[in-house]
């Protein structure tokens, strides 16, 4: 599974969709996930890449994780990956 | 109506192992927040906090009171023990039989479950010390506090999270007023600056890494702390036929519930508690000169319960002082409400309101006089003391100058 791949199935569980209706342009509020939902997701991530998400729920735009989007999600990702393995 | 006074304060937090320290540290604007120094910090991401440093338990107890008493306990014991000294209170006969404790702690014996948490899956030992469940019972503190003091009424503990204390000095102030009993000694105490208990609250996101710095806009996170305070609240005649000093009066109380989410607040919740306290005193709300805020530094406490200030007092909310110290001592959970008690007394008796430090930059969201940075003389007839927990659950004291 790819890292885009794994990041999607993450976002779906979430939001309780099919991993075929989470678009790359969606973002976590058309999905319907909350700031809980988003932490949670933000906890599956490290917790399936063993990685470590620079994220701060009490000013998103601030950290250094962009949440814009599921694509800004999985490049971010992609990123520490990278950089962390 | 039966009228409620405080007779004595006792504390040991992140400012002072004492009342008089602790008013010194809010009254100089100091920062008791610092490095921790807790087993296994390399794993944590948050390492700050409002921890009480140079405390050692074995100078005033024994081995087997120690085995007893966690760490919880032990800040609710040397609390407890200069509220009652302040108060000149002997317990016996009646007043013992109908005084009781009842004490706010969100976590209990936190640091005895950690602790035997690693000792049977770290460690991998099966056998535990035989007082772990005596040690780590959320009432521990309440009962070993009536033991040491004779208290035989109604004792018992609250936990609603971050306004256990209030709640629990709420529900003090209650019995004493309606005759249940003269005199209740109340508070709250914790002790969550573990492994463990750390570790839980770096989930959430909320916690900063360097500071708490409440209202401020550049705010990013509360940060924990520990410790207690323990009050002797007592009935106003009571006090008066025995020429007890009394520290204030307590007027007003009330407690509401958001019943909607739960870790994200409710403006009309705070709201409904804030106005209900004032009903509750039958104040005039233009009287308010002072609220000790929740204020945690986080996004969304601040906002919301400046919103939820300026929807109570209108006009009045510009002229009123709001300030956190929170920045100073930390986030005590379910001690926390007792610790600011003491700065509402403080700008109740001595005219000095504590500041909210660590303030850098204005938030629109929260423009409201904050005291930042420095203390404040003022003179003060009516203060109200926040808290608002998790879960939704909001419980506000009012406060009056004797």
């Amino acid at each position: 599974m790819t890292v885009k791949d794994k990041v999607i199935a993450i976002i779906a569980e979430q939001a309780v969709l099919e991993p075929s209706d989470v678009t790359m342009d969606s973002t976590l509020e058309d999905l319907g996930i909350d700031s809980m939902g988003l932490v949670e997701s933000i906890f599956a991530i490290e917790e399936a890449f063993d990685i470590s998400v620079p994220f701060n729920a009490n000013d998103p735009s601030e950290s250094d994780f962009d949440i814009s989007s599921v694509q800004a999600i999985v490049d971010a990702v992609e990123k520490l990956v990278a950089e962390q393995s | 109506m039966r009228r409620v006074v405080i007779t004595g304060a006792g504390t040991i937090n992140p400012l002072g192992s004492n009342v008089p320290k602790t008013l010194e540290s809010l009254r100089e604007g100091r920062c008791g927040i610092a490095e921790l120094d807790i087993r296994d910090l390399d794993r944590l991401a948050i390492r700050i906090g409002g921890q009480i440093l140079d405390y050692h338990p074995e100078d005033r107890w024994n081995r087997q009171q120690i085995a007893l008493y966690d760490r919880y306990t032990q800040f609710a014991m040397i609390a407890a023990e200069e509220a009652l000294q302040q108060s000149g209170l002997a317990f016996t006969g009646d007043l013992a039989a109908r005084s009781g404790v009842v004490l706010g702690t969100a976590g209990g014996g936190l640091q005895t479950s950690d602790e035997n948490y690693r000792t049977v899956y770290e460690e991998g030992k099966n056998r535990v010390h035989p007082f772990v469940v005596p040690k780590l019972m959320n009432n521990a503190a309440a009962s070993h506090i009536s033991m040491a003091h004779n208290l035989k009424g109604p004792s018992y503990t609250v936990a609603t999270a971050c306004a256990s204390s209030n709640h629990a000095m709420g529900q003090a102030f209650h019995m004493v007023r309606a005759g249940m009993s003269d005199v209740m000694i109340t508070g709250g105490s914790e002790s969550m600056l573990c492994f463990g208990g750390l570790k839980a609250w770096e989930g959430l996101r909320v916690m900063s890494k360097d500071a708490c710095r409440p209202f401020s806009a550049n705010r990013n996170g509360m940060v924990q702390g520990e410790g207690a305070a323990i009050f002797v609240f007592e009935e106003y005649d009571h006090a008066k036929k025995r020429g007890a000093e009394i520290l204030c009066e307590v007027s007003g109380f009330a407690m509401t519930s958001d019943a909607g989410d739960i870790v994200m607040p409710s403006k009309q919740g705070a709201a409904r508690a804030i106005s209900g306290a004032l009903a509750d005193g039958k104040i005039d709300k233009s009287h308010v000169g002072y609220i000790n805020a929740h204020g945690t530094g986080t996004a969304a406490n601040d906002k919301t319960e400046c919103a939820a200030v300026a929807d109570v007092f209108g006009h009045h909310a510009d002229e009123l002082m709001i300030s956190s110290t929170k920045s100073m001592h930390g986030h005590l959970i379910g001690g926390t409400g007792a610790v600011e008690l003491l700065a509402c007394i403080m700008a109740l008796r001595d005219g000095i309101i504590a500041p909210t430090i660590g303030y850098e930059e204005p938030d629109p969201e929260c423009a409201l006089d904050v005291v930042p940075n420095e203390s404040r003389e003022a003179n003060v007839d009516v203060v109200l003391s926040n808290a608002f927990a998790f879960g939704g659950l909001n419980a506000v004291l009012a406060l009056r100058k004797h």
